[in-house]
């Protein structure tokens, strides 16, 4: 049998992007000392997380201070006095003798939260009267207002998709997590594959895309405007020989690479100019506070295409009013000219790289997650993939994805074309007390997938022929194990 | 070709996907001298097969041709021959995200069944992580690592025949994760417990009934597992159609009458839409949803070991 040491987990280190998770809420921050963070209505400093094992559960100490949480042991359950039901429980608002001043004051003597949950039992007259589930109930809401703990959590796709569906569904286009885990198992996503990936979901696809493939293979993503989004590729923490093998491509290039006239002579404007990229920045971190997010994409407004650039490189650029440099005004001026038309030929180089790439037309699989109206996309970047390869298409609308359907039928050279959503339940699993949450998610996006086969052109006949056998088999033939999913 | 790495040609010994149309496949070992019959004719795998593209027409016997398609998983999984009841892409995506896997992780399962969640863990872990699986069926275990050995996976694999219940998956803390889909899995939450990596490591189990959920969901309290969370996840199909739906004959207005009509305010009526079909029909697409669909297939349990 294979025996593993007990080797501790990675371990949070100044750097890092981290979560920050209280029962269901997440939030990704950067790791740095003396950044005050806000979360959950607490103010503290991560300094003294640094160095733990990622997954410690952290107490917020008076001082705003991070403390590994002690594990407790719980009080053991005597046979506590419950009633049997809530007749004769009238919600009047004074069954709690404490006062919004009274717990104020404990709270200000430094009286942990444990206690303070215990003293609001103690001081409810209508606590022993509730029946045992009640009771539980009532303290499980108490604790979870009293008793703050932070676990810091390892981001993955798992954590950022979720969270990003719970605070900032807009900029994943609402892109719920179980639609986007369709999408990877969907589109056969690993390592080793040639991926072609458009996302306006503020690089969360992509990085889930990057999980999946460990770093083997390679992914060209095509992106609009001046550069790609990558705010949330970069929560991920993946290791920068991740990026070696990850390339970029303008939209606006594709018809011409298509056409065949494609050349770099005119670049997409540069990426100081795009505004579109700024706007899309990650606004996870506090507005006010500058934050690793936000260094992250003043690099990315600065050189969208040289993500392996170091930063000192790109605060050479920005940092004119320096002092040394004001001495050597006009030394550094030439070199900055120098500097950017080297950094101009970087680009251009790797945009024929990549469109070399692209021109291939062998690429392992599609996976499209926009904003943009999936059709054009689809039509075009379907050119790039290989036959017998998957492509997913994700849209938050339903109709788009009709259209797009048809327009695929009459391209030809797909099959499987598959439009569907997948439908979420959580459920509370308790004793005596388990029933589907409250809660729901109302949709999560809609997926269209499907297989690309060789492409005949000009063969009208299999087209339809094809179109034929797609069509619905009579009712009578529609048997219920062909519905499986 | 492999299950873990496209190829481009059709070769000896590979396991093709024949596709006939609209989700009618059926997976096919490519070697040279066979023949495979379709309802479209004869296939002979020397001359129409080896050495093809992926992706190709291939024309039968009888005129009628068929797609060669590169295996995947989510294409075995359709096509796969049951021994046991299976888990079907729509669970298999959602325990692969929850459970963090990717290149180089270290899964164990429990049972291995059918292996159609076996290969798809494969394809995730691959090219340096493991799976460890285990099933109590003698034969099963045998037919499992035949499959595996054929697809070309085998390295990547460790097929033991052992109950995991009373003996583990074999392996003793370097999971990165667990997955249960076994009858009794509250009885192995120990093992897995033991199998996985000392912080961090993910389980999950999967059961067909609540009562078992709830079992389990103590029993992974009880070994000090926490972030437990029960959820189901279900897919819904559209088959997207041309619809025309006909206007309802309504009836002409008479003259003076101010009754029925669409803008019996306005005398003359040609402004209304009821008046503009000469077809008498409206056409739209739409996504229309399948008679039946999947109810349920198990409700999925996720924790962390801390």
């Amino acid at each position: 049998a294979m025996e593993g040491g007990a080797r501790p987990g990675p371990r949070i280190c100044e750097g890092d992007c981290a979560v920050l998770k209280r029962d269901d809420v997440f939030k990704a921050v950067p790791v740095l000392r003396r950044r005050k963070i806000i979360f959950e209505k607490q103010w503290f400093y991560l300094d003294n997380a640094i160095g733990h094992i990622y997954g410690t559960t952290f107490e917020v100490t008076s001082g705003g201070n991070l403390q590994p949480k002690q594990e407790v042991e719980e009080a053991t359950t005597e046979t506590k006095e419950a009633g049997t039901d809530n007749r004769n429980i009238v919600d009047d608002g004074r069954s709690q003798k404490l006062t919004h001043d009274d717990i104020k004051a404990l709270k200000d003597k430094g009286i942990k939260g444990q206690e303070i949950v215990q003293q609001l039992i103690e001081n409810s007259t209508t606590f022993r009267d509730k029946t045992e589930f009640a009771q539980d109930k009532y303290i499980k809401k108490k604790k979870k207002k009293y008793e703050a703990v932070i676990t810091i959590v390892k981001p993955s796709t798992r954590i950022l998709s979720t969270m990003y569906y719970a605070r900032e569904p807009g900029k994943i286009n609402h892109l719920r997590y179980d639609t986007l885990a369709q999408m990877l198992t969907l589109g056969n996503i690993r390592a080793g594959n040639k991926m072609i990936v458009m996302e306006t979901c503020a690089g969360l696809v992509l990085g889930a895309v990057m999980e999946r493939m460990g770093g083997y293979g390679s992914i060209i993503q095509m992106y609009p405007g001046g550069g790609p989004v990558r705010a949330a590729t970069s929560c991920f923490g993946f290791p920068k020989l991740f990026f070696d093998n990850l390339h970029e491509f303008p939209l606006s290039k594709v018809d011409s690479l298509l056409s065949g006239t494609f050349s770099t002579e005119t670049l997409p404007s540069e990426p100081e100019d795009n505004v579109l990229v700024e706007e899309e920045s990650n606004g996870l971190a506090d507005e006010k506070q500058t934050s690793l997010q936000e260094t992250e994409e003043e690099s990315a407004t600065e050189a969208a295409m040289e993500i392996n650039q170091t930063e000192e490189q790109e605060t050479m650029d920005i940092n004119a009013e320096d002092v040394e440099f004001k001495e050597n005004k006009e030394k550094e001026n030439k070199e900055h000219v120098r500097e950017k038309q080297r950094k101009q030929w970087e680009r251009r180089k790797k945009l024929i790289e990549t469109a070399a790439l692209l021109r291939e037309k062998n690429a392992d699989g599609l996976i499209v997650a926009s904003k943009f109206h999936p059709t054009p996309l689809l039509l075009s970047l379907l050119e790039f993939v290989a036959p017998s390869r998957p492509f997913v298409v994700y849209c938050q609308y339903k109709e788009a994805l009709l259209e797009c359907y048809t327009k695929l039928r009459e391209r030809g050279g797909v099959i499987n074309l598959k439009l569907s959503e997948t439908w979420l339940r959580n459920y509370q699993v308790l004793p005596d007390r388990s029933h589907p949450k409250l809660t729901m998610s109302g949709g999560g996006g809609y997926l269209l997938s499907g297989t690309t086969v060789v492409l005949e052109k000009g063969k009208s006949d299999s087209s339809n022929l094809e179109a034929l056998k797609v069509e619905e088999p009579s009712p009578k033939r529609c048997k219920v194990q062909d519905l499986h999913c | 070709m492999s299950f873990v790495e496209y190829g481009d040609t059709i070769k000896d010994g590979d396991t093709a996907i024949v596709f006939l149309g609209h989700e009618s496949m059926f997976p096919v070992k490519v070697q040279h001298g066979s023949v495979t019959q379709t309802k479209y004719g004869v296939i002979r795998h020397s001359t129409d097969l080896i050495g093809k593209k992926y992706g190709s027409k291939v024309t039968c016997s009888k005129g009628g041709w068929v797609f060669i398609l590169h295996p995947t998983p989510e294409l075995w999984t359709m096509n796969l021959p049951h021994r046991t009841q299976i888990l079907y892409s729509t669970d298999i995506s959602i325990i692969t995200m929850m459970l963090e896997l990717k290149p180089g992780s270290i899964v164990c399962e429990s049972g291995t069944g059918s292996g159609s969640l076996s290969h798809a863990l494969i394809r995730t872990v691959a090219p340096t992580g493991h799976l460890y699986t285990v099933e109590f069926h003698q034969q099963r275990a045998q037919k499992a690592r035949e499959e595996f050995r054929e697809h070309g996976v085998e390295h990547l694999v460790t097929v033991t025949n052992q109950d995991v219940c009373k003996n583990g998956f074999g392996v003793s803390h370097i999971a990165d994760a667990v997955f249960l889909d076994i009858p009794s899995p509250w009885e192995a939450i120990g093992h897995a417990k033991s199998a996985l990596k000392a912080e961090g490591g993910r389980i999950c189990s999967f059961s067909p009934c609540i009562e078992q959920v709830q079992r389990t969901c103590l029993a992974m309290e009880e070994y000090g597992f926490t972030e437990i969370n029960t959820l189901e996840i279900l897919l819904r199909v559209y088959n997207v159609r041309s619809i025309s739906l006909q206007i309802p004959d309504l009836g002409k207005a008479a003259e003076d009458d101010s009754s029925t009509g669409f803008d019996s305010r306005n005398p003359s009526n040609q402004g209304s839409p009821c008046a503009n079909l000469q077809q008498g029909t409206v056409q739209f697409k739409s996504g229309v949803p399948l008679r039946e669909m999947v109810g349920h297939t198990g409700y999925l349990t996720f924790a962390t070991k801390s």
